[in-house]
């Protein structure tokens, strides 16, 4: 991609390497501490992989104390510190800096208790997503978040950057799911928001740090709700002549008072790249697919299927298939969980991009990404969870080809503002990270910006952890006449920006 | 002689030099003159709640009430955008009016302050962050905002999130401002998640012999797959009449039995599907037909909003506090509470709300004992006329209490905006 602008490089903590490693390696065992070119390699980016950095070197602590010494002591020294929990991130949130050291969760990779009578898991942060629902399935319970990446991403990652799913209309995201955290500050305090029972009093310390992108502290342990799986769930895969008959089916299904477990809509480029791919058996004839899925009582789910079937054949749908057995369900999702692969395959990169558009303005922001691939010459295929409102247009493109490089950064960009101008957001579920920091200023202005600003300043006054993720670039936003600078001073002079 | 500061803008005073700013510029405009002078101003909506919480130390009040009303509601989008202090009955009209409402179940505190409804404003709930039964199965207050406009202790308009469901653009500052009692923004507009209205629902009584046996229930409720959406437990207090008296009159309902302690639990959704969950809740909780009693919708209906209502503590003169606990922690806790405290316990075993005599108040301190011990907090929701706060009313440790001033500082660094309200300092 374009060359990326990073926080200033302290060359005195680059030149204090080894001492640094020495000081690393006697705050936790030896070998948790990396620090040659080959160690550090792997950890050089996280699931944006077109950014890459080498970071000053990798520290992979044991336990919460080791990680609030190591804290202290970079606080002490200014060093900067760049969170990681398992490096599936699409937004760069992760990505190293070459004067900092990167902090890996993953030895933290144990669930600690399972806690039926409160209905709860206490675990470390490194304990991936599908894991939890793995240790309690057994006695019918899950853990509702479900991001595509569930079977690797990280447990910690997901408080991080507030994980969704395809359930979260009706389960919520990761901030409706968790009860509590502990986390390590900048400078070595450890600190408890919440525990095993509902809400907290005083300000919610453990929703501020829910997707705030490991800028404000090293969450260290997740206290999760866990919910009884329900007797019974059915999907329905629909196919639609027209995008507007589609997108209106969806919206009457919400308007009718049913809020289904997963709504699912892929546009006709994903049916026909995934069906390739996964011969999942989808109608091809179809402008749009939508897949429902309703989950509770029997009878309950039935009358709810009835509904949704008369819906659908209301808005003129070209077929109609239910769910009978599990199986059946699972083939449903087939296609649409290979919706990445399946781009993947057509084109030698594709780009995913990530916003939430109200429901009603799918048919007008399809539209308008068509529009916009014409523009750009460049492939693009939808899939949208229509339920939440979460819009993933995958652009696909070759890396190798410079000019292709700038114009698919440029078609997604002109995407995620599209989504605010429809009164969406630039972000759903991945995050803002490196990826999305300029375009905070399509959604904020200097106030709300300095306000956020201001919290970070609060908890992490010297700036030190995760620096250079979410904010924008000063001098961007500027030019484009929304932070006001007098006299080029900024109302923040302490604040590195950059 | 009055020791308010004189303010230059045009912002409407009543003879009670109360503050009406009418839209949020008029808030930005007085809250940033009182940053400037220095002088704190409380917050208030339509001072339903404003009991809650300590004495604010300032010499102005600003009441929100002006401004009122619905921005933008869209139903199919599962969304309402109202100006901040929009009467809840207003909002909850607009949305029965559609078949949707506010799952949080909004609890109305008129009747413990006065014994007459008084919902109050979405501001004031948003600040409290209280929900009411339907809490452990659909979240709080918190669970359901979508973004926020106010303005912070500097005069500053601030705002977060939007209108949509998922959004991790910027930090979730809607999660802060829930139960922040004002002290961070005067909020201005609140987006909220709103849901479809289930078509009807029923209420199951079971009378349990000890407190084994009742959160034997709770367990096995919050365990099955047939959803249940509230869950309370009633005991008779018969040592002291009363109490028994006013609960026994609050609770008359032809299908309940009166003088007796029980465990309610409500099933909503259409016809079939609850008759399909009492059933499988019958076998599950191993109940006969004989054991039970069944509240169909016209009993069931307003036997959840005389819960929520706080009935059975209505006008009371005591200390009235709500503690929240892990429901594994809940038997040790009746057992302690068993003739020594009026209680109620909802959220099918964590919510407790306990009455304290207004002797006894000293038994304060060992319920926040027991609490924190427990692994949850309390809060005095109201305070009789003689307590003297030796005991804080909120619950907080250090570190919280450290990170709580940070983050107070970063929205209100002069402390303008109802200080004290909630913590010394903060």
């Amino acid at each position: 991609m374009s060359e990326l602008a990073l926080p200033k490089i302290d060359n005195s903590i680059l030149n204090r390497k080894s001492e640094i490693v020495k000081n690393l390696s006697k705050l936790t065992d030896k070998e948790n501490v990396l620090s040659e070119a080959d160690e550090l390699r792997p950890y050089e980016t996280d699931a944006l992989s077109v950014y890459t950095q080498t970071p000053l070197a990798v520290v992979l602590p044991e336990n919460t104390d080791e990680v609030s010494e190591i804290l202290k002591y970079c606080y002490s020294e200014n060093i900067k510190v760049v969170p990681r929990g398992a490096g599936t991130g699409l937004s760069g949130g992760a990505l190293p800096l070459q004067d900092a050291i990167l902090l890996g969760l993953g030895k933290f990779n144990k669930i600690l208790e399972i806690d039926y009578e409160n209905k709860c898991v206490v675990t470390q942060p490194g304990v991936t997503n599908l894991g939890i629902t793995h240790a309690v399935e057994h006695k019918g319970f899950y853990y509702a978040p479900d991001p595509s990446s569930q079977l690797a991403c990280s447990i910690g990652g997901n408080v991080a950057e507030n994980s969704g799913g395809v359930h979260s209309l009706k389960y919520g995201t990761t901030t409706n799911n968790i009860l509590g955290v502990q986390m390590v500050m900048m400078d070595g305090t450890i600190c408890r928001f919440g525990g095993k029972s509902f809400d907290q009093e005083g300000y919610d310390l453990m929703g501020l740090i829910c997707g705030s992108e490991g800028l404000l502290g090293v969450v260290t342990e997740v206290t999760v709700k866990i919910l009884k799986t329900p007797e019974v769930v059915r999907a329905a895969l629909i196919g639609f002549p027209s995008i507007k008959e589609g997108g209106n089916a969806a919206s009457e299904i919400i308007s009718s008072g049913i809020v289904p477990a997963g709504m699912e809509i892929m546009d006709k480029a994903l049916i026909e790249a995934t069906d390739n791919f996964s011969k999942a058996g989808y109608p091809r004839d179809a402008e749009l697919l939508l897949i429902v899925e309703l989950d509770g009582t029997e009878s309950e789910v039935n009358e709810l299927i009835r509904k949704v079937e008369a819906i659908c054949k209301k808005n003129n749908c070209s077929s109609l298939k239910l769910s009978n057995s599990e199986k059946e369900r699972f083939s449903f999702w087939a296609g649409r969980k290979a919706a990445f692969p399946a781009c993947g395959a057509m084109a030698p990169d594709y780009y995913c991009m990530d916003g939430s558009i109200p429901r009603g303005k799918l048919a007008e922001a399809l539209l308008e990404i068509k529009k916009l691939s014409e523009k750009y010459e460049l492939p693009v295929a939808n899939c949208f969870h229509a339920g939440d409102g979460n819009l993933h247009p995958l652009i696909m493109f070759d890396g190798n080809d410079k000019e292709q490089l700038r114009k698919t950064e440029e078609f997604g960009s002109e995407i995620l503002k599209t989504c605010v101008r429809l009164g969406g957001v630039i972000t759903g579920e991945h995050g803002v990270g490196i990826e999305k920091r300029e375009l905070m200023c399509e959604m904020f202005n200097d106030n709300d910006i300095q306000q956020q600003l201001s919290i970070k300043k609060s908890l992490d006054e010297k700036n030190l952890l995760n620096p250079g993720k979410v904010y924008p670039i000063l001098r961007k936003c500027a030019e484009e006449g929304r932070v006001h600078v007098h006299k080029n001073k900024d109302k923040f002079p302490d604040l590195p920006r950059f | 002689m009055s020791t308010k500061i004189k303010i230059n803008s045009q912002i409407f005073q009543d003879s009670n030099n109360i503050y009406y700013p009418k839209d949020e510029v008029e808030v930005s405009d007085l809250i940033r003159e009182l940053y400037k002078k220095d002088s704190p101003t409380e917050i208030i909506g339509n001072n339903s709640k404003s009991f809650i919480g300590n004495k604010t130390q300032s010499a102005n009040t600003t009441s929100l009430s002006k401004i009122s009303g619905i921005v933008d509601y869209r139903p199919e989008e599962l969304y309402i955008k109202v100006k901040a202090c929009t009467p809840i009955n207003e909002i909850e009209k607009v949305l029965s009016e559609n078949s949707q409402e506010l799952a949080f179940e909004p609890i109305d505190f008129g009747y413990i302050k006065d014994g007459k409804s008084n919902k109050g404003t979405i501001a004031g709930y948003l600040s409290c962050n209280y929900a009411g039964s339907r809490r452990f199965k659909v979240g709080s207050v918190r669970d359901h905002v979508l973004g926020f406009k106010g303005v912070n202790g500097k005069g500053d308009i601030i705002k977060s999130g939007g209108t949509v469901v998922k959004n991790v653009t910027g930090y979730d500052l809607s999660k802060l401002i829930a139960g922040s009692f004002g002290t961070l923004v005067a909020l201005t507009e609140i987006t909220l998640k709103v849901l479809p209205k289930k078509d009807s629902s029923k209420t199951v009584i079971i009378y349990p012999n000890n407190f084994e046996q009742i959160y034997d229930l709770f367990n096995k409720l919050s365990s099955s797959s047939s959803e249940i959406s509230g869950a309370v437990f009633i005991p008779e207090q018969s040592n002291d009449k009363e109490f028994s008296d006013k609960r026994n009159n609050v609770f008359k309902f032809n299908d309940l039995k009166s003088k007796v302690s029980f465990v309610a639990f409500r099933v909503e959704g259409d016809k079939i599907s609850i008759e399909e969950k009492i059933n499988n809740l019958k076998k599950e909780l191993e109940l006969n037909n004989s054991d039970i009693s069944i509240l169909d919708v016209y009993q069931s209906e307003p036997f959840w909003e005389k819960i929520n209502n706080l009935e059975v503590f209505e006008k009371t003169e005591h200390n009235l506090i709500r503690m929240v606990i892990p429901p594994g922690n809940g038997s040790k806790l009746c057992k302690y509470l068993e003739n020594n405290h009026n209680y109620f316990i909802d959220w099918c075993g964590s919510l407790f709300w306990i009455e304290v005599n207004s002797k006894k108040e000293e038994k304060i301190k060992d319920l926040k004992k027991m609490a924190n011990d427990f692994g949850g907090y309390l809060t005095v929701i109201k305070t009789s006329s003689e307590y003297d706060y030796g005991e804080p009313i909120f619950t907080v440790d250090k570190v919280r209490l450290m990170i709580s001033e940070k983050v107070k500082q970063s929205f209100d660094p002069k402390r303008i905006l109802n200080p004290g309200k909630m913590y010394r300092g903060v």
